[in-house]
């Protein structure tokens, strides 16, 4: 969907039910979007793994496994960077408390999980939160091209 | 459809998982049940072949974190083998590396119980 853009932006959405078997279609999405922009395979592969945890944070944690619910997922491109715009309606959080999870200590603790935040924040350059729980949340997460 | 194969073998007591396709919440129970399942034979020295993984997420991630514990506690370990580079990038920027014996193929990751 391109709105009255300048030709070199885009912008793509993605409204799907919040289901695990979903990711698949949303990594496949965000793969092409990426490679279309100039990113190479592995900065690509960056962008959908941090897309992928956003979205399985939204299908676990903010809406607790509930199908009946939706992901919104919105990406826009121009010539410099991909910005994508995870948001749901569920339960917030506090993003200042996630803090790197130390791993030792979470295999100690048997923690199996913790770990999807900081990987988006290690392979995006920018990512932030706005949380409003039961209205909106959203995770905006933007890579610049080399 | 980006699918998720685990298949069991094994060289001698040391039981092997090979993995194919794509790991990421969806597929994570599949794995979860196959490690649980040598837990439950008392198959405590495992080795996992990424060499047909084409993706892993931190859901995936979190199934070796969440049995390895236990399975050392029995004296085993579980040896990871023959990752892509894209696949190892993912468990290296987690710091995976200090605390997994990740090998570069299989025979190294089974030569590794039999010579500790």
């Amino acid at each position: 969907m391109v709105n009255k853009l300048p030709k070199t932006q885009k912008k793509y959405q993605l409204k799907i039910p919040s289901q695990s078997d979903n990711l698949a279609l949303i990594r496949e999405l965000i793969a092409k979007v990426a490679s279309q922009v100039g990113f190479d395979d592995e900065e690509a592969n960056k962008i959908e793994l941090a897309v992928d945890e956003a979205c399985t944070n939204v299908i676990k944690h903010a809406y607790n496994h509930n199908s009946n619910q939706i992901i919104d997922v919105l990406v826009k491109t121009d010539t410099k960077k991909i910005t994508v715009i995870v948001s749901d309606k569920g339960l917030g959080f506090n993003p200042d408390k996630v803090k790197t999870p130390d791993l030792n200590e979470s295999i100690k603790a048997g923690k199996k999980g913790g770990l999807g935040i900081c990987l988006m924040r290690t392979l995006m350059d920018k990512v932030y939160f706005q949380i409003k729980p039961g209205q909106k949340n959203q995770v905006t997460m933007i890579k610049y091209i080399n | 459809m980006e699918g998720f194969e685990v298949t069991k073998g094994a060289t001698n007591d040391i039981s092997v998982l090979y993995l194919k396709g794509y790991l990421d919440a969806h597929t994570a129970p599949e794995l979860e049940n196959a490690l649980q399942k040598l837990m439950d034979e008392q198959n405590y020295k495992i080795v996992v072949n990424f060499s047909e993984l084409n993706y892993i997420s931190s859901a995936g991630l979190g199934v070796f974190m969440g049995f390895i514990e236990d399975i050392r506690k029995n004296g085993g370990d579980i040896k990871l083998s023959s990752m892509k580079p894209k696949i190892f990038r993912v468990f290296d920027l987690l710091g995976f590396p200090t605390l997994y014996d990740i090998l570069d193929d299989e025979e190294k990751a089974v030569d590794k119980f039999t010579k500790s």
